[in-house]
């Protein structure tokens, strides 16, 4: 099962984060499981987490969402291989996992500065040993996935895997 | 009134000196993190300084530290993701002035400038 404690605050702060910075409304979609048989994407933003807790926050876009939502950020357009374009995700991403790890109640956890993968239908790998939650979110500018790879001091995974039907 | 803004990111800086600009702020120097941030108090000083936590080299809060070491009396005001009550109160112990968390509202990072500079303003 996924457990809503670990995934909520990055549903909240992704939400927070898009009106206040952007003014725009994000609407998340169901969170599930991740299984890299997807597509893969054209702009990966990743902030690493330590400290109480470990693992990676990814947010992912596909180009054209990516595009949009920078120009919206930094108030014109800018192409992607200008270095204010992965700056702009790479700050983006950095105000999700902020805002989110000052909710994770009682937990001190740090985080690093971002690191931004761009290029067609590339794939991040997370830790095999640990399920990644992916949240979609749609805006009207198009939809975005944060996935959500962490672990504990206990050594519980923010998520389990689904248990078996029947 | 000079202000100086130290961020990492290139972005939020822009973000930061469109809201200052439409203050009416503009004389705006800016740091790529907190060694470009000391190197440059040393040639000029500055009269507020917005001053992001976490980046590369040398950090906010390490920058913080050094700057007071040196007894300026500048107003600093904390513009990061750090929300946690405890890093609050470790800025505070560092010498900082005000708090603003990313993200914020151009009226939330207005309203920070003017308590300040209106507590600088009082105390001189």
């Amino acid at each position: 099962m996924l457990e809503a404690r670990y995934f909520s605050p990055f549903l909240e702060s992704t939400a927070h984060v898009f009106q206040t910075m952007l003014q725009l409304v994000v609407r998340p979609g169901v969170p599930r499981l991740r299984h890299n048989s997807d597509a893969g994407d054209d702009a990966s933003a990743i902030i690493g987490l330590s400290g109480d807790v470990t693992g990676a926050v990814t947010l992912r876009f596909p180009m054209e969402t990516a595009s949009r939502l920078v120009s919206q950020f930094i108030g014109e357009d800018v192409a992607p291989d200008h270095p204010d374009f992965p700056d702009a995700l790479g700050e983006l991403a950095n105000m999700v996992a902020g805002s989110a790890k000052a909710q994770l109640t009682g937990k001190t956890v740090s985080i690093s500065c971002p690191s931004i993968v761009m290029g067609a239908a590339h794939h991040v790998y997370q830790r095999r040993d640990i399920p990644t939650v992916e949240i979609p979110f749609s805006t009207d500018v198009g939809s975005f996935i944060v996935d959500v790879c962490m672990l504990d001091t206990a050594g519980q995974a923010a998520s389990q895997p689904l248990p078996a039907a029947g | 009134m000079k202000i100086l803004l130290v961020d990492d990111s290139r972005t939020m800086r822009n973000v930061q000196k469109k809201i200052l600009v439409g203050l009416g702020y503009n004389d705006l120097i800016e740091a790529c993190d907190g060694q470009d941030a000391l190197d440059q108090v040393c040639d000029t000083t500055p009269d507020l300084i917005l001053l992001d936590w976490n980046m590369p080299n040398v950090d906010g809060i390490t920058f913080l530290r050094q700057f007071r070491l040196q007894n300026k009396t500048t107003p600093v005001i904390m513009v990061t993701t750090e929300a946690e009550k405890a890093r609050v109160v470790e800025a505070i112990k560092a010498g900082v002035n005000n708090y603003v968390v990313k993200p914020f509202t151009p009226d939330a990072l207005r309203q920070r400038i003017e308590e300040t500079l209106a507590k600088q303003a009082s105390a001189a």
